[in-house]
């Protein structure tokens, strides 16, 4: 089968317009993954399914992922141009012999990433026996543009698994022939599977409660949670 | 018991004749029974006897099955199991019909109204057992957000059977404690069951869906959450 970079180099010739990135594992498995533009996405899928090379005709598995907003320090090295007569007192008592280099700083930079919806499509190919290829659209973020093109009117295996990322994480799927919550009752407001997700409030006593149930025991139980630490450190 | 008092006496209180104090014959009767014998007489006394027997050995559940608990439920109903030991082999697919509510597995939030609806539909007498580590208290799925943290916030539970899930010999223990706590029910008096005493209802308030939980989540009336108390 291809390698992700050849489908990619394949799909931004037959689609100019469009943009394909390869998004790298890193991990031993090595499933790289190809990030589609949404705005193409049903005519991609297309593709993949109907080309003779890749034949693509069985999706397998579809899946969310939750990426909030996070905070990104990045290590940016870049070149500090230096006046003659500072860059020549700074330089010359200690190395003489390095003269024409230019220092090179090391900047930490801060960045706020925006958050977003990932929805990660399985491919495989009944008929060519090859796979997975691995397709990921992303949302604008996690408030208000949340709508992705649904696939399943390529590949119909995706109707319940794009009803529960919806029900799950939130992901409107534009196209979805019926996009109604499949896991959780239709009343339910919120997205379980979302990081800030917050659990309704119904906790009890335990016996050997840890971590945030530990928390959560101390919010419900005051009176001897206070000691309980106190009781284990000699 | 009945040769204790042998003429039948007019209906408050048979009058017991006491036993001999240090005798060679232990007592005919105990004190209990013989409490019993003044509450109720010997008519119904042997009555309720006679219907608590019949009733214990043809408990009859609810062919209704909720995760792999209910493998182990249909397990015992089989023939290496053979819960019809136990006069209990008639699994009715309708509520109507059912005298046990056996609660075979996870209850989801989502699942929970139907279970109580069910128990609703049921006639008195009804007992429910239930059965598994999900049942009684969510089990592991107990600091998740969909699974009901035991069956027991909503339903009155009679007989609780650990395990994950439990042996089908489990069941069976647990059916034969729920026949032994049938055959301990009177028919009169401040420990008659629920369905014979009228200032009880016997059915429970069906939760709804909210918005982020059941509505309400439990029901005060049946359970309560454990509260801690410092003995030192």
């Amino acid at each position: 089968m291809e390698t992700p970079e050849q489908i990619r180099d394949r799909l931004l010739a037959r689609f100019p317009d469009a943009t394909v990135t390869v998004v790298a594992n890193p991990g031993p498995a090595a499933q790289h993954s190809l990030l589609v533009d949404p705005a193409r996405a049903v005519e991609i899928a297309t593709f993949l399914r109907d080309d003779p090379a890749l034949r693509l005709d069985f999706c397998s598995n579809v899946t969310g992922l939750d990426w909030p907003e996070r905070e990104v320090v990045e290590t940016i090295r870049k070149t500090v141009p230096l006046s003659p007569a500072t860059g020549a007192a700074d330089a010359s008592p200690a190395s003489p012999a390095v003269e024409s280099a230019t220092p090179i700083v090391e900047e930490k930079v801060k960045r706020l990433q925006p958050g977003y919806l990932e929805v990660v499509y399985h491919l495989y190919s009944m008929a060519l026996k090859h796979g997975p290829v691995i397709l990921r659209l992303r949302t604008g973020n996690r408030t208000d543009q949340v709508s992705l093109p649904s696939l399943t009117p390529v590949w119909r295996s995706c109707e319940f698994q794009e009803r529960e990322v919806f029900d799950l994480f939130g992901v409107a799927f534009r196209g979805h022939p019926d996009l109604r919550r499949i896991l959780m009752w239709d009343e339910f407001r919120d997205h379980p599977m979302r990081k800030d997700y917050a659990e309704p409030d119904d906790y009890e006593w335990e016996p050997t409660p840890h971590e945030t149930v530990l928390a959560k025991a101390r919010a419900h139980y005051s009176s001897p949670a206070p000691d309980a630490p106190a009781a284990q450190s000699p | 018991m009945s040769d204790a008092a042998a003429p039948i006496p007019p209906e408050p209180a048979p009058r017991a004749q006491p036993a001999p104090a240090g005798g060679p014959h232990p007592p005919a009767i105990s004190s209990a029974e013989r409490d019993e014998l003044r509450r109720q007489g010997i008519l119904l006394t042997s009555l309720e006897e006679l219907y608590n027997w019949g009733r214990s050995n043809s408990v009859w559940p609810l062919q209704f099955g909720l995760a792999c608990c209910a493998i182990e439920m249909i397990a015992a109903s089989m023939a290496r199991f053979d819960i019809a030991r136990f006069g209990s082999e008639v699994f009715r697919p309708s509520p109507r019909q059912a005298d046990l509510l056996i609660v075979s597995g996870t209850v989801t939030k989502k699942m929970a109204p139907q279970v109580v609806r069910l128990w609703n539909q049921m006639p008195e007498p009804k007992y429910c057992i239930a059965m598994g580590a999900c049942a009684i208290s969510g089990g592991p799925f107990k600091q998740g957000y969909n699974v009901l943290k035991g069956i027991d916030r909503f339903i009155p539970v009679d007989i609780y059977i650990p395990g994950c899930p439990p042996r089908p010999e489990a069941l069976l223990h647990g059916l034969i404690a729920l026949q032994k706590k049938i055959r301990g029910q009177t028919l009169s008096g401040p420990a008659a069951p629920r369905h014979l005493r009228a200032e009880t209802a016997c059915t429970y308030p069906v939760p709804a869906f909210g918005e982020h939980d059941l509505l309400p989540p439990k029901n005060p009336a049946v359970w309560q959450p454990p509260s801690l108390e410092r003995t030192d």
